[in-house]
């Protein structure tokens, strides 16, 4: 019998989640033994025409990391979908947008402005940017770029989506028990985030030093404080995202004195990350003077970049007004 | 179209102090603004900040959020989340492009009937002229994949271990 066949792809991301393959470390014998890689252009030297002469469903899974921000990137993310009985959205980027979805707070025209313009290191007195389509002499050749959309979203905003892995990166742990699932058919319904559906504060080592009422009087920054290595960091005022992220990932950036960042996204029943995240940390808030309040919302120094680091482009809002709201014109 | 566009507001009313003077300002057959759908919750304290962002984003132009007197709340202080909650939400809505005045919180007693009317109107107002919000809805996520999803929350039970 031959062995499945697996694809991984990235869109827009940083090539951390290629990393956290290579971090399966031993294991990853164990997948390169149990299945065919046909795709892979990070690490191997394959094609998009390799792809495009595949049987549709030939591709047993299929790995996808990265958001999607560019014409390039939809048509690949639809072509392996036509390619892959199971598409798998693998990191946060692809699962709600991560970091590259916080792009959202400007629009094509802002970054190209200020990327190839206005940025103190550029010089481009001729202010030049990237054209899709520019065509060179008289030979008639053309050079092509892929245009860049507006906004950035998430895999399943662009195709269907069977399953999530979440994580910046995913967690190795989820990633073997996601590929021997896959292997041992037997997975969850589809749609499901491969990941277990409660609170990180649920498996996080501080834990035992939680008090049963949290209650701040003031909001700190990691570098504001000396931080104590046992205590849960919410009660030392840090602003850790725990009690609204999904667990799975054993907490390795609390225990190394960081709070949670809130990478592995909500659990099942929230369906929008940083509302919800923003709810309980504004529900742990020990004040009831109006003014009081107000200033200590204001030592959060960057909401959008707190609350939804990872989920711009999967939230309620998703993007930016690009007009300012405001009567039409 | 600008002559036909009407303020759409959503207004979340606890049960208790704002609602009931709603309803008071109903019997006492007070004339206000038409332009707000109210919604009961059984505290302030209960608004989720998805609330306000889903009626936004499905359509509402502002939103009224009513909640009984610091010191009233029936259930002693879910008043008080809901200023910390809709505090830090509008600097979200700020830097998201969204004018903070769209959203509005107001301790509303029982009794004060004429301050709903006046609320209300105040609010179609302010609302009118910041016109219409018109957000851009984000592209949906897949339906098969989101109607799984679904039911792997109902079940409770999601998650591969």
């Amino acid at each position: 019998m031959s062995k499945p066949k697996v694809g991984f792809y990235w869109c827009a991301s940083c090539g951390g989640c290629e990393e956290a393959v290579v971090d399966l470390a031993e294991d990853v014998l164990k997948v390169v033994e149990a299945v065919e890689i046909v795709f892979w252009p990070v690490a191997l030297d394959f094609k998009r025409s390799d792809v495009e002469a595949m049987k549709d469903g030939e591709l047993a899974a299929c790995f996808v990391n990265g958001a999607i921000r560019t014409s390039e990137q939809e048509e690949m993310a639809e072509l392996l979908r036509q390619k892959s009985q199971l598409l798998i959205a693998f990191g946060s980027c692809s699962h709600l947008g991560g970091v590259p979805g916080l792009a959202n707070l400007w629009d094509r025209q802002a970054i190209f402005d200020y990327v190839y313009k206005e940025a103190p290191s550029v010089t481009n007195p001729d202010g030049v940017v990237p054209q899709e389509r520019l065509k060179l002499g008289s030979n008639g050749y053309a050079l092509t770029l892929p245009a860049f959309r507006d906004t950035v979203r998430a895999l399943d905003q662009v195709v269907e989506v069977d399953y999530y892995l979440p994580g910046c990166p995913p967690p190795v742990k989820l990633i073997v028990n996601a590929v021997m699932a896959i292997l041992d058919n037997k997975l969850p319904p589809k749609g499901t985030v491969l990941a277990p559906d409660k609170a990180l504060c649920e498996e996080c080592p501080r834990k035992p030093t939680k008090p049963d009422k949290l209650a701040l009087k003031e909001l700190k920054r990691p570098h504001q404080i000396q931080i104590d290595s046992e205590k849960c960091l919410l009660a030392q005022g840090l602003l850790c995202l725990g009690p609204a992220t999904r667990s799975g990932c054993e907490a390795p950036c609390v225990s190394a004195n960081m709070p949670c960042t809130g990478c592995l996204g909500p659990t099942s029943r929230v369906k929008d990350y940083g509302a919800k995240a923003l709810s309980a940390i504004a529900s742990l808030i020990d004040s009831e003077d109006e003014k009081e309040i107000a200033n200590l919302m204001e030592q959060i120094v960057d909401p959008i970049g707190t609350f939804y680091r990872y989920s711009l482009p999967a939230s309620l809002l998703h993007r930016r007004v690009p007009h300012k709201g405001g009567a039409p014109a | 179209m600008s002559e036909q566009w009407e303020p759409r507001v959503v207004a979340f009313f606890c049960t208790w102090c704002t609602y009931t003077a709603a309803d008071l300002a109903g019997i006492s057959r007070m004339a206000y603004a038409p332009n707000a759908r109210i919604v009961r919750v059984m505290c302030s304290g209960r608004i989720d900040p998805q609330f306000v962002l889903k009626a936004l984003a499905d359509g509402a132009d502002g939103v009224l959020i009513g909640g009984c007197h610091p010191g009233d709340c029936h259930y002693q202080s879910g008043n008080y989340k809901a200023l910390r909650r809709y505090t830090l939400l509008k600097r979200v809505l700020t830097e998201m492009g969204i004018e903070p005045e769209r959203v509005r919180l107001e301790w509303i007693s029982a009794s004060e009937g004429d301050r709903v009317q006046k609320v209300m109107n105040e609010m179609a107002e302010q609302i009118r002229r910041l016109g219409p919000l018109r957000l851009e809805r984000p592209p949906k996520p897949h339906r098969a994949a989101v109607k799984e999803r679904e039911a792997v929350a109902v079940s409770s039970q999601g998650g591969a271990r």
